[in-house]
């Protein structure tokens, strides 16, 4: 599997099991209010189950600006330069797989322990050993830099005004006089035609 | 023909529309089913309306699955196309949107996927919460049927105390369950365009999970946990009058316990058909593999086109058609989809390919285009073509004039079709209906396409033979140069041969001038049906579709330009 970066697919893969965390912890939350939930019984009190959602909310967060590829061009998400700003901000925290590995098999243990999150929990650990598997390729994430507009020069390419009169020989032909006049070399006198111009009368 | 315009444009929503038509009924159907049936009663009194929410997404689970299987099954699509009399112009050409349609299918099951997930979780909890010493009435008689030695049990769950997530991994349809879940969300999330342009590879290994998908659906319903009261019981046991009265349950006569069985497995029914031709399928391409392809001559044309002449049993192709062609020794999975550019009354099949990524340029260099010495024909590698797949330009013979517009590499299938017409008007001496082809090119880098003026120069002298000078009429317009060539093409104005391309029609300079174009057409053929080709850009697309609407008169006999899509 020659270009492909692990990374690529663990961030695909986080990001789906994020959204699914946020949908587990959504549902969670529900059976509150529905008849099953029994405070004394469930694993965890029911002011608990808002932290899965956070969870799944900051690791989409995490995920969702895509590091830049090592080889070739990498497709941004939709508006995500600003979270790679944010993401920026944290430094080796965030470009670091190992780190990014360990978080999320940190963050899919405590799901494991409620039916909502399960599916989330199984998701996060493939995530994480995904990008343990890119970690160990020493690949990393690098924030993907927007180029600045290059600013058109108004003006930048005329360098100077032209110095013969009409007929004037083609580009190739102009560099010549201004090379000579840099070289100090006066330009004046008749038009230096580069090849033969017959007047043609019919 | 005006119909038939209609039908083209809104066939592929039409089946869209049909496909989310019956996903709806099945749903709704199920779902009314489970929340009116009377067997079911009992076990809503536990679960509510969950139970019919993850029947009823259930059902069209089945539905999608059983259809995921058929849009990739490349061959028997072909079958399809072959048998013309089903498969004729606009059904055709919806078997060329397979894949579109793979991957609404499967967004179909994933959207599925999610309502079953969820609801079956919320059933889970509730037949754990109808255990605890909490629940009454109905809800804990109910759950604890099952107990004594004659009763058949309704709650799959038999105790309070345990875990919900050790119950759902006791069970054949938990374990099922997750694990389909997994493959599902791997598929998906290997699937997405990023990864596949950046690595087919894993795509397409990600994709086998498929095969545990499949399994795992098959089994899911093995443990039958989904409990309805049986028929005989309904009869014994009147559920409208018994839930009233559930003290008397075991003494009075009128209510016997009631007997639960589980529903039987019926997914496996849906997909067994599709499993199985597509099985057909894999063994049938790995057949094809086998089959041998022979390279008859390799051609290395400048900037860096090759082409290759092959010979393959039993190959039929028409014009406008394209091969998969596979090279083992570069990569074991890619196949690369490539236009046929050689007649059909060639005794061999033709490609052109051109080096424009990491497959076609080791192809180049694997074929010796690079410029290095000749390579000996037992030295160059082995070669897997499937095909020819796509819809043909044959309907190019159907109108009296036809018009061909090509933009850039587009003007491929129309080698094909022009070398087609140049065999036929050597051959054949039958009157044909078509009488006039205008072929436009719009390019922006010639040099990429001598090939194809060499195609031509060698058409034009042909014609002129044959004299039916006035047969073809071709349009070059080259729409980008640099100051040297701008230059060099001023030099040579004057000549009788193009400069750039060596013919006798010269090349024009910038985009053509359609509303010029068409008048002149619709001047010269007043009152004939005119077929208008196209292969290129949307945006082109929608300029050449606009300018056949407005040039084709009111008047039934009047001229009429009948636009065909560029699906081939």
């Amino acid at each position: 599997m020659g270009q492909i970066e692990w990374a690529m697919w663990a961030n695909e893969q986080a990001l789906a099991s994020g959204l699914i965390l946020i949908t587990g912890g959504i549902v969670a939350t529900a059976g509150q209010f529905a008849q099953w939930y029994l405070g004394a019984y469930s694993m965890y009190p029911p002011a608990a189950h808002p932290s899965f959602r956070a969870a799944g909310v900051l690791i989409c967060l995490l995920e969702y600006p895509r590091g830049k590829r090592s080889k070739g061009s990498t497709m941004e998400r939709c508006g995500q330069k600003y979270l790679t700003r944010a993401v920026k901000v944290f430094g080796p925290l965030t470009s670091n797989y190992y780190i990014r590995a360990f978080l999320h098999l940190g963050l899919s243990v405590p799901a494991g322990f409620l039916l909502a999150t399960i599916l989330g929990t199984a998701c996060l650990a493939i995530a994480s050993s995904i990008y343990l598997l890119a970690a160990i390729h020493g690949e990393q994430w690098t924030p993907i830099e927007t180029k600045p507009k290059e600013r058109p020069q108004v003006g930048g390419t005329i360098k100077q005004p032209p110095s013969n009169p009409p007929p004037r020989p083609p580009a190739e032909a102009r560099k010549k006089p201004s090379e000579e006049e840099v070289a100090g070399v006066p330009v004046g006198g008749p038009q230096e035609n580069p090849m033969p111009v017959t007047d043609e009368v019919v | 023909m005006m119909g038939c315009w209609i039908l083209n444009e809104s066939l592929s929503i039409i089946l869209v529309l049909s496909w989310l038509g019956v996903n709806l009924y099945l749903f709704i159907d199920t779902f009314c089913w489970y929340e009116e049936e009377e067997s079911f009663l009992y076990t809503r009194v536990i679960l509510g309306s969950t139970l019919a929410w993850a029947r009823a997404s259930a059902v069209c689970l089945n539905f999608n699955c059983m259809l995921i299987l058929l849009p990739i099954s490349r061959n028997l699509l072909s079958l399809m196309r072959g048998t013309s009399s089903c498969f004729r112009g606009p059904w055709r050409r919806q078997l060329d949107k397979n894949l579109k349609f793979h991957k609404l299918v499967a967004y179909g099951i994933a959207m599925n996927a999610t309502i079953h997930i969820l609801a079956h979780l919320c059933n889970l909890e509730y037949y754990h919460w109808s255990q605890s010493p909490e629940a009454e009435g109905l809800v804990a008689a109910l759950s604890k049927l099952g107990n004594a030695p004659d009763e058949t049990y309704l709650n799959p769950i038999r105790t309070f105390h345990t875990n919900t997530i050790t119950e759902l991994l006791r069970t054949v349809a938990g374990i099922t369950g997750l694990l389909i879940s997994l493959a599902l969300i791997l598929i998906m999330t290997s699937s997405t365009e990023f990864i596949r342009q950046a690595s087919y590879e894993l795509f397409w290994y990600t994709h086998h999970v498929f095969i545990i998908f499949f399994i795992g659906l098959a089994i899911h319903g093995a443990g039958r946990i989904v409990r309805g009261q049986t028929a005989e019981s309904l009869l014994l046991h009147n559920v409208t009058f018994c839930r009233e009265h559930l003290a008397e349950w075991q003494t009075a006569a009128r209510c016997p316990v009631p007997q639960f069985s589980g529903k039987e497995p019926s997914a496996w029914k849906w997909v067994l058909g599709p499993v199985v031709l597509y099985a057909c399928e894999r063994i049938l391409r790995f057949w094809r593999f086998q089959q041998e392809v022979v390279i008859t001559k390799v051609v290395s044309h400048p900037s860096g086109v090759l082409e290759l002449h092959m010979k393959k049993r039993d190959f039929k192709m028409a014009p406008g058609q394209y091969v998969l062609i596979q090279c083992p020794s570069i990569s074991s999975l890619e196949w690369h989809p490539f236009t046929l550019t050689s007649a059909p009354q060639e005794d061999f099949f033709s490609v052109h390919i051109r080096a424009a990524g990491d497959w076609t340029e080791a192809l180049c260099k694997a074929f010796g285009a690079d410029g290095q010495a000749l390579k000996e024909p037992w030295s160059l590698p082995r070669l897997a073509v499937d095909g020819p797949f796509g819809a043909a330009l044959t309907d190019v013979f159907h109108y009296p004039v036809s018009m061909c517009i090509a933009t850039g590499i587009g003007v491929t299938p129309f080698a094909a079709l022009l070398k087609s017409i140049w065999y036929q008007c050597c051959e054949s001496q039958t009157q044909w209906k078509l009488s006039k082809v205008y072929f436009y090119w719009i390019c922006r880098d010639p040099g990429a396409f001598e090939w194809f003026a060499d195609l031509l120069l060698s058409l034009e002298t042909r014609m002129s033979e044959q004299g039916k000078t006035h047969f073809l009429s071709y349009h070059i317009f080259l729409t980008g140069w640099d100051e040297n060539q701008a230059f060099h093409i001023a030099l040579h104005w004057d000549e009788n041969t193009d400069v750039i391309t060596g013919l006798r029609q010269k090349t024009f300079y910038g985009r053509p001038n359609w509303n010029h174009e068409f008048r002149q057409v619709a001047y010269s053929h007043p009152s004939s049906n005119i077929g208008v080709f196209f292969c290129g850009p949307k945006a082109l697309s929608k300029i050449i579709q606009r300018m056949c609407r407005l040039y084709s008169s009111a008047d039934p006999r009047g001229i009429h330009f009948h636009y065909n899509r560029e699906s081939f």
